[in-house]
């Protein structure tokens, strides 16, 4: 009986802290796609350049705001989960499609406008750049589906009353 | 670079001028923390505090006495370290000293009064609002490095003390306008700190790759570049240490009053 109330306040819980899973998803994602960019492209493979000639002013701006921003979404991210956890509302599968989410649209931002547009670096120098544009801007898109598909998910498990519990008290 | 070797007067005048003021502080830190932790009333100080203060002036000082603030006039990367140094990592270990907290513990009843009437006056509220200690900090930083005053202050005196001292004030107003560690009368929420902390930190990294592309007057391309990555790397680490601290104190503002356990949703209640 006991384990059937927890799982009843669980979900009322997740319910009622939907927002701050999704959102805390997005931040995070946004956050993780940006500290592999670091690390992975400049850092290890060295593809990528800290400043690229090329740049537009406007694509130095942006760069440094979202740069300034990923720290705070990872970090505060991070601690929103905390959050929920103490709150017994973590929602796993809201916040995977948030993160997705996330994760998708800055890559998808990054490689399109900040990559073409501003120039403010490629991808990698010296190659043929299109399959690189392609996979990058793919597997971009293909985040943002497979995040919004688990969101529209979550809110249809909630609604359906998630899981076989949920109706048992 | 721009300054004549050989002169003893102008480094011999600054050890003295940020030296003397920087052992002072410590010694006021540590006998404040000596007098009053045998009173009964008072709570233990944490050491912790009294280390965080020691090692945040020390790391002051190391940036404007002795050897690296003389390597730092004619070596650009150097020159950066002290920046780091004294503008971000030792007004950061100073506020976290809690020094105004314990400056108030060492003060009787009236003065305590008139220190707290002083912290609550205008000028005090002004230079310690988020955006004018944002302003006063980062822009300070871009007119340093965007015109003649990088130049100017290792050929002046005067202006080189002014500068040095801006940085580590300005730094401190900063750090202090963001995080509450002494106590603060006109608290601001944490969504208003975190745009406007965001806002400053990508004007330090967008100054960083500016310098990386335009370098200041006088500074070689690639010491500018090097300078350049060490401003932007490690101001990022040290910013990685605000921000934690900041949203910690989030994390613990929205403690719910009730752990949630079966049947007890009601007593949640959203912070």
């Amino acid at each position: 009986m006991n384990t059937i109330q927890n799982k009843q306040a669980q979900l009322t819980n997740r319910a009622m802290f939907a927002r701050r899973n999704l959102w805390s998803g997005i931040l995070f994602g946004l956050g993780f796609v940006a500290f592999l960019d670091e690390t992975l492209f400049h850092q290890l493979l060295h593809w990528h350049k800290f400043y690229d000639k090329s740049t537009v002013a406007v694509g130095l701006v942006s760069d440094g705001l979202f740069h300034a921003f990923s720290w705070f979404a990872t970090v505060g991210g991070l601690f929103l989960v905390a959050d929920l956890r103490r709150r017994h509302a973590l929602w796993h599968k809201m916040w995977w499609g948030g993160k997705l989410l996330g994760a998708g649209v800055f890559q998808l931002y990054d490689g399109t406008i900040q990559h073409k547009i501003m120039r403010i670096h490629q991808i990698r120098y010296n190659v043929t750049i299109l399959p690189y544009d392609l996979v990058w801007n793919i597997s971009a898109a293909i985040m943002i589906i497979v995040g919004i598909v688990l969101i529209i998910q979550a809110k249809r498990d909630h609604r359906n009353g998630t899981g076989v519990f949920s109706h048992a008290s | 670079m721009h300054h004549e070797p050989g002169n003893h007067a102008f480094f011999l005048f600054t050890d003295l001028f940020f030296g003397i003021p920087a052992l002072l502080a410590i010694g006021f830190y540590i006998a404040a923390v000596l007098v009053t932790n045998p009173q009964k009333r008072l709570r233990k100080w944490p050491w912790i505090r009294t280390i965080s203060f020691v090692t945040g002036v020390l790391f002051a000082a190391a940036a404007v006495v002795g050897p690296l603030s003389r390597q730092s006039h004619t070596d650009f990367t150097t020159h950066m370290v002290g920046h780091l140094l004294l503008g971000m990592l030792a007004p950061l270990l100073v506020a976290l000293a809690a020094p105004m907290t314990l400056l108030f513990r060492t003060l009787n009843v009236h003065s305590a009064r008139k220190l707290n009437r002083l912290l609550q006056s205008r000028p005090i509220r002004f230079f310690t609002h988020p955006i004018i200690a944002s302003i006063l900090n980062i822009g300070g930083l871009w007119l340093l490095y965007t015109t003649a005053l990088y130049t100017a202050m290792h050929a002046n005196l005067l202006l080189h003390v002014v500068v040095h001292i801006h940085v580590f004030i300005a730094g401190y107003l900063f750090t202090i306008s963001l995080l509450y560690i002494d106590p603060v009368s006109h608290r601001l929420s944490f969504s208003y700190r975190t745009v406007v902390f965001i806002l400053a930190l990508a004007g330090h990294g967008i100054l960083s790759k500016f310098i990386y592309a335009y370098p200041p007057e006088g500074v070689t391309e690639d010491q500018a570049r090097m300078g350049a990555l060490l401003m932007y790397y490690g101001g990022d680490a040290i910013d990685l240490l605000l921000i934690f601290i900041l949203f910690r104190h989030w994390y613990k503002s929205v403690r719910p009053r009730a752990v949630i356990q079966s049947g007890n949703v009601q007593k949640l209640r959203e912070a």
